[in-house]
């Protein structure tokens, strides 16, 4: 599909979308109304307010409040959200949108085009550092008239359709924020936005009760009263919870994974990994190429070869993903599957490092080299033993340093590590999420989940660049699949799985999972029956 | 001050103004040296608020740390830090968490009765039942009796208090389904105050059992052994010589003196009550202090942990006034030794 064709398909979805909304209303009287969602919230989100603060906990509690212009479904390919339709110019420069009439604010107040231009080009810009990487392109933003927003960008930006879920750019009120100190603004603590559901109250160490916005601007939503997310510290806990019914619903790592299949036999839950192909979080072991032995790529080959990547994931992981192949996940667009395959072979693992003059001493060690435990949680610190284990078979003698969170950030970002493990997400395209990783621009000291391998290889720099700004998906393709292939062999670090979150759902509780990113919408469809 | 010392005539009266301000001079010193320490101390763990929020986020840029910590404060050197720091705290003001986007005062007035609520009960049901228990295993010593409450104690002392509190979930709420496994309150649901009382008081149950299991164990041991102590020193013999009935001997002779050792173990310990109980609080998911403390270590919200433990400090400090005014009351002796 070209771009034209593709701008084309968003207008006929916009049409689609339209021409449903009487549909969407008969469907909506054969819903069960009313009741209240309990589900849990961990941990405990710092504040509301999406456009200040993008960790996971205010992202999904927060996509109750604050919507965006479109959501994209499990192909990541947008629908209505705000904006009812979208077009796109066909030199790929001129984005336009039309919003949905009737839309308000929490407080009433009608939302409207300078809202979206406001959010989108003053408040995000200054707060949002994921939303600043991509509306940085544009060079003017326009209302023609109050449901009208035209974007023009500098250049055109093949992703940018993809930067308007909630998670990327919220829209907030204009006549609240603009001119204030946006992270001191008073009203953050009331987090006001126009989604389905507003904040009622916000009990600190316990719970944050939502309850319904009677102003929604799609008729009939939300079917549910309230939603009550629980901060629940502790693991063993909130699978009581769970198994118990006071919480109808847990999401990304609520669960343990050694949990997982046990409460998947239970009669009264559902259990999806759906609802996470927006973000396709990436496991990976990060290795510092600034230095020896590292810098070698027989090296980091050799890695690669040393692990049972199909064993981590069946026994740390419990099944719960599937191996990474390269750079890109495959639930992400552009994904190239025919690369080059490293199977389980600690021979070819210890050749590797015989040729690179790395023989074993009397002890068996060829090596020793320190590793950062990531401080996310009881997974990844069976994921480090298990790596500690496998390389210890071809004699890379790891030596595991536990550190917070705080202590992490700091030496991962300062570049001040061997070898690590991160995830990240990748944000429905690879020009979002997974060039970061491996682009020189971005190699920037004391910042994390930048190029903080230290990769650098100017072929790489120019394939992603240009499959950026290409404007039709099959040059797009062409370019991310020669760069797939390259940074497969050079293996600038060792991709691990593509991790799978449980989402667990009470069987009384449906359309939860409707699109890519799943528990953080808006769940104004969501019903109890 | 200056009206206090005026009513006060007479030598005795400067005397006592002048003990007063020489305590409320080192009150100050120690609050002051606590608070210095406690800035130097929280500084000194590796990275910084910025660092936790972008790496929690999963994505940052130069902007968003520089703003953060000029925000924070983080951008000025140290020393600047620090004197910022100890100004507001001669002011009493304990500053702002600009992480959870409130006063700090705010943040601990929230959090703390619910933390009183859990390790008051605790420590009240730990001294009542550890106090009783130690006395009667003492002075039955070496019958089956004892040995079964040295059992139980040693048992209870040995265990993991999350453990036990798994425990006891899984058999109370999962199995058996009487109590709420977590919460402070059920949410959601209008009560009157009544309703709300005895709700709070029936989640309020798990984590007291848990939390006072390890205290009760302490409290019965050392009673345990201090009763046996007295109960062999030449006094108790003169008692039970004159008729004293076993009861009585036990109560205003034996109880008295035995519970000097109990006194000064729960005062140290009564500190660790305002500071709460993250492990419990954690399992409870129990909305106190303890996993504030907990929550702002791990996020490096340094104006909050200042906070706690300045709290905490002027806290323990009083506290063990108290103690020492609870020991004149148990035991006479201690007011005349100090006032002769």
């Amino acid at each position: 599909m070209n771009r034209r064709e593709f701008s084309k398909l968003g207008l006929v979805t916009g049409a689609l979308s339209i021409s449903s909304i009487p549909l969407g209303l008969s469907r909506a009287e054969g819903q069960t109304r009313g009741g209240i969602l309990n589900t849990i919230i961990q941990p405990e989100p710092p504040i509301l307010v999406t456009a200040l603060n993008q960790q996971q906990p205010t992202l999904t509690l927060g996509g109750k409040i604050y919507e965006s212009l479109l959501r994209y479904d499990f192909d990541l390919k947008p629908i209505p959200g705000l904006a009812q339709s979208w077009d796109v110019s066909p030199d790929g420069l001129t984005y336009t949108f039309k919003l949905f009439p009737k839309i308000t604010f929490h407080d009433g107040t009608p939302l409207t085009a300078d809202d979206v231009i406001f959010s989108v080009m003053t408040l995000l810009m200054e707060t949002h550092a994921r939303a600043r990487g991509t509306f940085a392109r544009v060079e003017k933003a326009e209302a023609p008239d109050p449901l009208t927003v035209v974007f023009k960008l500098k250049a055109p930006f093949a992703p940018f359709l993809g930067a308007f879920d909630c998670t990327t750019a919220p829209i907030l009120p204009k006549h609240i924020y603009d001119g204030s100190d946006y992270r001191k603004n008073p009203a953050n603590a009331r987090a006001i936005g126009c989604g389905p559901f507003k904040l009622k109250e916000w009990v600190r160490g316990s719970h944050i009760h939502l309850v319904k916005h009677q102003g929604y601007y799609r008729a009939g939503e939300p079917y549910l009263d309230e939603i009550i997310y629980r901060v629940i510290p502790d693991a063993a806990s909130r699978s009581v919870a769970l198994e118990q019914g006071t919480v109808q619903l847990t999401q990304w790592s609520d669960v343990d994974a050694f949990d997982v299949s046990r409460l998947s036999k239970l009669p009264n839950l559902d259990m999806t990994t759906k609802g996470y192909e927006f973000f396709a979080p990436h496991q990976w072991l990060e290795m510092n190429t600034r230095i020896a032995p590292m810098n070698d790529k027989r090296f980091r080959q050799a890695v690669m070869y040393a692990i049972d990547r199909k064993a981590l994931l069946a026994r740390v992981f419990f099944g719960l993903g599937r191996v990474a192949t390269g750079p890109v996940s495959s639930k992400t667009r552009f994904y190239e599957k025919d690369v080059k395959q490293y199977d389980y072979s600690l021979d070819k693992a210890k050749a590797l490092l015989d040729d690179m003059g790395l023989k074993p001493g009397a002890d068996g060690k060829r090596i020793t080299i320190p590793y950062l435990v990531p401080p996310y949680g009881e997974t990844m610190q069976r994921a480090s033993e298990f790596l500690r284990q496998s390389l210890g078979r071809v004699g890379i003698d790891l030596q595991l340093q536990g550190v917070d969170l705080a202590g992490w950030a700091e030496k991962f970002g300062n570049w001040e590590f061997s070898m690590t493990m991160n995830l990240l997400y990748q944000f429905g395209d690879p020009a979002l999420g997974v060039s970061r990783t491996y682009i020189s621009s971005n190699i920037r000291k004391g910042i994390p989940f930048t190029n903080t391998s230290g990769y650098s290889n100017p072929d790489v720099d120019r394939l992603f660049e240009e499959a950026a700004v290409a404007t039709s998906d099959a040059k797009r393709q062409e370019l991310y699949s020669a760069v797939q292939k390259v940074l497969v062999e050079e293996v600038p670090i060792v991709w691990l799985i593509e991790q799978d979150y449980p989402n667990f759902i009470d069987k009384k509780l449906k359309n939860v999972i409707t699109t890519a990113i799943g528990v953080h919408e808006t769940f104004g469809t969501v019903s109890l029956g | 001050m200056s009206s206090i010392a005026l009513r006060l005539t007479g030598s005795r009266g400067i005397a006592v103004v002048l003990a007063v301000a020489g305590w409320l001079a080192k009150f100050v010193a120690v609050v002051l040296v606590i608070a210095t320490f406690s800035f130097l101390l929280v500084h000194a763990a590796p990275g910084d608020p910025a660092q936790v929020i972008a790496g929690q986020s999963g994505a940052a840029d130069d902007k968003l740390l520089s703003q953060l910590r000029e925000e924070y404060g983080l951008d000025k050197p140290y020393i600047v830090q620090l004197a910022t720091y100890l100004k507001r705290v001669v002011t009493l003001d304990l500053g702002y968490s600009y992480r959870q986007q409130r006063p700090v005062l705010t943040l601990l007035a929230e959090r703390m009765p619910a933390t009183l609520l859990l390790t008051g009960s605790a420590f009240l049901l730990a001294l009542i039942v550890g106090i009783t228990l130690g006395t009667l295993a003492g002075v039955r010593a070496g019958k089956w009796s004892d040995m079964m409450l040295t059992v139980i104690s040693l048992l209870f002392y040995a265990m993991p208090v999350f453990w036990l509190g798994l425990m006891l979930v899984l058999l109370f709420s999962v199995q058996l389904d009487w109590l709420p496994a977590f919460g402070y309150v059920t949410i959601g649901v209008p009560m009157t105050p009544i309703a709300r009382a005895r709700d709070i008081l029936w989640h309020l149950t798990l984590p007291v059992m848990s939390l006072a299991a390890v205290y009760l164990a302490i409290y019965a041991r050392l009673m345990r052994s201090s009763v046996i102590d007295i109960t062999h020193q030449d006094f108790i013999k003169t008692a039970r010589a004159k008729g004293l009935k076993q009861g009585r001997v036990v109560v205003r002779h034996i109880l008295r003196n035995a519970i000097l050792p109990v006194v000064t173990v729960a005062g140290m310990q009564a500190g660790s009550l305002v500071g709460g109980a993250v492990v419990i609080e954690t399992v409870f998911a129990w909305p106190g202090l303890g996993r504030l403390t907990y929550d702002a270590v791990l996020q490096r919200d340094y104006p909050v942990l200042l906070g706690i433990f300045l709290v905490m400090s002027v806290i323990v400090i009083i506290l063990n006034l108290v103690t020492d005014a609870t020991y004149r009351l148990v035991d006479p002796r201690v007011t005349t030794r100090s006032a002769s």
